[in-house]
């Protein structure tokens, strides 16, 4: 710790930082643009400008900017003083000289952080009379708006997209006034994580387009803090509705999860809750005609499925609540993941892992400390996006490392990345084709399945001392490689998951990091697909297959079959669940959206969305954490768990209920707030104190002002009234500070900057009890089953696209491809196939041909998004031109580096 | 940094030219990596083809596998890298202070009402660019152009006609 004086007062700081971020810390007022507590200092901006003296005789003292000024032991400096503060005017002054006066008509209005900076930097005139430089706007896709005139020049836009995200197509192009932050040339903006250029951006420069479309200032947004559920990291967001209908999906800070940042999916991806195509009133199908069921109906339906003789199946994309009721009704032995079978033994297998004492599951922060990564198979960037740019930011480790070396602070951010250069902590990919984290990778080894996990399982016994038999040229070429960089490294991680549905992997994965377990467990990291994969299969055992569930339907073993959210079509193959649907008397389905399922269903009743209700879920690391409801659902959608216990419970009840008795959840309760912990059983409102036109919302259809909606179960308010924020931030989804609107408000709510919220939750770990310690796995020599004519076949998976719910976005599917088979140019050749055919996989499902650069002779990888059922496809294919066409976007969408175009 | 842009880009991209291609591999041997050897490959290019088109643009970037962003950056960065195309001989004419003081402006005009062209313009017969540079550092010579390669001094109207008719013979 070091002292420091701040205008004549004395603080403790951490001399490793700048003054900037310390005085951010200790709650200062101090303006700045270029500086982002992710991406470092530049002191690009001058905007934070303070005075520094000498000494305590010092009088005179000497202009520094505090961002690029360490907070070393006895800085005195001053803020308020007159010149440092004339020069923070002056400078904001000359920053805005082009700058348009459209505050009104921009949509970073209300929460820009460079109006915050101009009020708190004085300047409120402007004197500058003449001609303003202009711009010309470039289309950067369906997600985000480019306004140039508004540019500031403060240049975190690139020192985000490029440095920090990896993309390659923002660059800041020409100089001095007619500086430019663009592509070079109009298109899509192809980074996985673009979306953050709206929150990065201090002004409206880069916009929300899918928000543009029913804009809403940020103070008129009704918000609670909520879980994204696109993928099983479980970044917090903030949701925001007006007039019954979601708005937008913003970052919202988690320090141990999403930081700062979330992925196009995330923030892109909740269209659907607006969509026709929700299910909207609970109906009964008979003889093929829908009838609206009438409460009385509805008791009598669940009161007779109750009496037994049901199945029930759960979903990876419920909330623990709804999986939980499921599981009550039915009880646990009538109880089935909707998950394939070969995933759900992936998945409990990752379960065990969790409990093995060699192991530690790292939270995306720990991922981003790791020194050395090693993925098998896992193809992150589009099935974890966020674990994707956490790993990204490992290899920077080793500049860090330099930086230490030679004296520099890391936060120096231009000075490290020009010290380091290409020097990156080693980062080695298994993968079935070329992945979008192979720019940063040491090397790669491109395989399928089998020959990943052999590979893999080779180097865990190298690691062991063994010397691998069997290795091709390239591998041996690779092993010795990676066991040094595993073996030299001090945070080694290893990553993998169950996407691939190939148990050798995470085995292998496991005996890699079994190898490098020391009296501390080592860092594995295994991704599970959806939102509450791992919530699910905490509560199923490994014996209970939906294989088996759906054969008991089809032998007429069961009465009926109660089906949550799950699109069975996507689970099993289609006569499978053909079969047992049409033989099962009753099949009730509780889902969001209409799909394949639903339309096979003798009931349904639509359930709501993650935005629509209070719910909790439990990402890859089993950290469980709590989603409030933002929103009243227009439609007659409930939770699951309401209609599963016939109205008979409350989120506070059934979330007891599961936390008591589920094995596992026992500190799930943990997470709910309670009323009484609040000053005087005030509740948390969920509209902001400038919420604006209230009792106005519905004078187009009733002048009478309506009762604001009551929340009887929760302990947030549809309201405005109630705890502010500033008092008690222990729920905080919008933050918001005096002086600062903008999002950049909360370092107001940390410890410390990139620190913990002072009074928010990061959730809870659900498996910290480690009552195992395993064996490695013995190595399965797995046998690909490819031959001359058939192609040994593997997933592949698209962020846009293969998480169900998000795929029946607009703006997301405007970035979709069509179902598609890569293979490699040499095949492609031998069966006379051409970059974009059509083709028929086994002379059944249609995709259309990719062929790249990187992927093994004799293997295929297919994406298959809602086009074709994944498990309707064989371990190995055989492919033939045909004349059927997929209605998509073809391959236009599709961003990867080693395509082989034809016209090339 | 490798470049990851959509493979669509490749198709528009022209052909380097033999001898482009073996400056540009001298400048590589010279360089620690691709990325330092994109403002060369920029220069050597426009040598040849006296501007940087967006097909050679692409063309230079798809060579040194480099984001087409990072080196458009570069190309548009540099005043001198032409992104749009010039006369066979490029003017430029100092407009800084020393230049001014010496009268430097009403040449300019001289000279502009000779071309028919202002700055950033193109004669007609694609002749002469006209552009203006900060400074030359040849103050004390003021007022000062370049011409091409060529530095011409003490500069007045008679010697603009000159210099000019004498450009316009050399390349008849």
């Amino acid at each position: 710790m070091a002292k420091i004086v701040v205008d004549g007062n004395e603080y403790e700081v951490n001399p490793n930082n700048n003054l900037l971020q310390e005085c951010l810390s200790l709650g200062l007022d101090l303006p700045y643009f270029c500086w982002h507590p992710c991406l470092g200092s530049v002191g690009a901006c001058r905007q934070c400008a303070v005075k520094q003296y000498r000494d305590e005789n010092d009088e005179k003292g000497t202009i520094v900017m505090a961002c690029m000024t360490p907070a070393s032991d006895g800085a005195r400096i001053s803020i308020a003083d007159e010149q440092a503060h004339d020069m923070r005017e002056r400078v904001i002054e000359s920053l805005m000289i082009s700058h348009p006066h459209d505050c009104p008509v921009c949509e970073e209005g209300g929460e820009c952080h460079l109006q915050d900076m101009t009020l708190m930097s004085g300047h409120n005139y402007r004197r500058y009379d003449k001609k303003k430089v202009t711009h010309h706007n470039q289309y950067l896709g369906p997600f985000i708006s480019h306004e140039m005139n508004r540019c500031i020049t403060c240049y975190r836009c690139v020192r985000f997209y490029d440095d920090y995200a990896g993309g390659t197509d923002l660059s800041a192009q020409a100089s001095h006034h007619h500086t430019y932050f663009g592509r070079h040339e109009e298109g899509t903006l192809e980074n996985e994580f673009s979306g953050n250029l709206v929150e990065v951006c201090p002004t409206g420069v880069f916009t929300d387009k899918v928000f543009s479309q029913a804009y809403t200032r940020k103070w008129d947004l009704q918000t609670a803090p909520s879980v994204c559920t696109g993928c099983s990291a479980g970044c917090n967001i903030t949701p925001g509705e007006r007039y019954g209908s979601l708005r937008r999906v913003v970052n919202r800070y988690n320090s141990e999860v999403n930081g700062y940042f979330i992925c196009d999916r995330g923030r892109f991806g909740w269209e659907y809750v607006n969509g026709e195509d929700r299910v909207q009133s609970p109906v009964q199908v008979l003889d093929g005609d829908s009838k609206e069921m009438s409460d009385d109906a509805i008791s009598a339906l669940f009161s007779k499925l109750a009496e037994g003789g049901v199945i029930g199946i759960g979903s990876p994309r419920s909330s623990n609540e709804s999986n939980y009721a499921l599981r009550q009704l039915v009880g646990e032995a009538n109880f089935y993941p909707g998950i394939a079978d070969d995933e759900h033994a992936i998945n409990q297998l990752i379960l065990k892992l969790h409990k093995d004492k060699a192991f530690h599951s790292p939270s995306v922060r720990e991922i981003e400390q790791a020194d050395a990564v090693f993925i098998i198979g896992e193809d992150i960037t589009n099935t974890a996006p966020r674990i994707a740019l956490a790993v990204r930011q490992s290899v920077r480790n080793k500049a860090s490392e330099l930086a230490e070396l030679n004296n520099i602070p890391v936060w120096q951010d231009a000075a490290v990345r020009e010290l380091a250069q290409q020097e990156r902590s080693p980062l080695f990919i298994l993968s079935n084709a070329a992945s979008r984290l192979d720019d940063v990778a040491q090397q790669t080894f491109i395989g399928t399945c089998a020959e990943q996990a052999n590979f893999a399982f080779a180097v865990a016994e190298a690691l062991e001392g063994g010397t691998p038999a069997g290795l091709t040229e390239q591998q041996q070429k690779l092993l010795p490689e990676a066991v040094e960089a595993l073996s030299n490294a001090k945070r080694p991680l290893i990553i993998s998951g169950s996407s691939n549905g190939s148990i050798e992997m995470v085995q292998a994965a496991a005996n890699i990091a079994r190898a490098l377990s020391g009296d501390e467990p080592s860092h594995l990291a295994l991704m599970l697909p959806e939102a509450n994969t791992m919530g699910l299969e905490l509560l199923v055992g490994p014996e209970q297959e939906l294989g088996a569930a759906l054969k008991r339907c089809a032998s007429g073993d069961v009465q009926g079959m109660i089906v949550l959210e799950t699109d069975l079509y996507r689970r099993a193959p289609t006569a499978e669940v053909d079969n047992a649907l049409s033989r099962a008397e009753t099949v009730v389905v509780l889902d969001q959206m209409r799909n394949a399922t639903t339309q096979k269903a003798t009931h349904v009743f639509p359930v709501t969305a993650f935005s629509e209700q209070e719910s909790t879920y439990v990402n890859y690391e089993s950290r469980a954490q709590l989603s409030f409801q933002v929103h009243q659902s227009v439609t007659d959608a409930r939770p699951g768990w309401k209609w599963l216990t016939n109205g008979n419970a409350d989120i506070n009840s059934i979330i007891k209920d599961c936390s008591d008795e589920a094995a596992g959840f026992g500190s799930l309760d943990g997470l709910v707030p309670r009323i009484s912990q609040f000053v005087a059983g005030l509740k948390i409102p969920r509209q902001s104190h400038r919420y604006s036109g209230r009792t106005a919302m519905i004078a187009n259809r009733n002048v009478h002002e309506p009762k604001q909606p009551l929340d009887n179960e929760s302990v947030m308010a549809f309201s405005m009234e109630g705890m502010p924020a500033m008092k008690d931030a222990s729920i905080l989804g919008s933050t918001w500070a005096p002086s600062w609107n903008s999002n950049q408000s909360i370092s107001k709510f940390q410890e410390e900057v990139n620190g913990e919220l002072k009074q928010g939750h990061t959730g809870t770990l659900l498996l910290t009890e480690k009552t195992e310690s395993g064996v490695p796995f013995q190595a399965n020599q797995g046998e690909d089953a490819s031959n001359s004519d058939r192609l040994t076949l593997s997933l592949a998976f698209q962020i846009f696209g293969s998480e169900e719910l998000s795929a029946r976005s607009p703006a997301i599917q405007k970035r979709m491809t069509d179902a598609y088979v890569a293979l490699a140019p040499a095949d492609a050749a031998r069966l006379e196939i051409s970059h974009g055919d059509a083709v028929a996989l086994d002379g059944g499902a249609v995709a259309v041909a990719c062929i790249r650069e990187k992927i093994s002779e004799g293997s295929c990888v297919v994406h298959c998004g809602a086009q074709i059922n994944p498990h309707d496809l064989a371990g190995a294919v055989s492919l033939t031109k045909t004349s059927e066409s997929l209605s998509g976007n073809g391959l236009s969408c599709l961003i990867v580096s080693d395509l082989c175009e034809e016209s090339y | 940094m490798s470049s990851q842009v959509i493979a669509s880009t490749k198709s528009r991209a022209r052909f380097l030219t033999e001898a482009e291609v073996s400056e540009i591999e001298h400048e590589k041997t010279l360089y620690p990596d691709n990325q330092a050897v994109g403002l060369e490959a920029l220069k050597i290019v426009q040598n040849y083809q006296g501007w940087v088109s967006d097909e050679s643009l692409l063309a230079i970037a798809e060579y040194l596998d480099l984001p087409v962003a990072d080196l458009e950056g570069v190309a548009t960065f540099f005043n001198l890298i032409y992104r749009q195309p010039v006369g066979k001989n490029v003017i430029l004419y100092c407009d800084s202070v020393s230049c001014w003081i010496c009268r430097g402006d009403e040449i300019k005009d001289y000279l502009s009402e000779k071309l028919g062209i202002d700055y950033g313009q193109t004669t007609a017969d694609k002749e002469f660019t006209l552009i203006p540079v900060p400074c030359l550092g040849d103050c004390n010579n003021a007022p000062v152009m370049m011409v091409g390669q060529d530095l011409h001094r003490n500069l007045t109207k008679d010697g603009i006609d000159e210099i000019i008719d004498q450009y316009r013979n050399t390349n008849a």
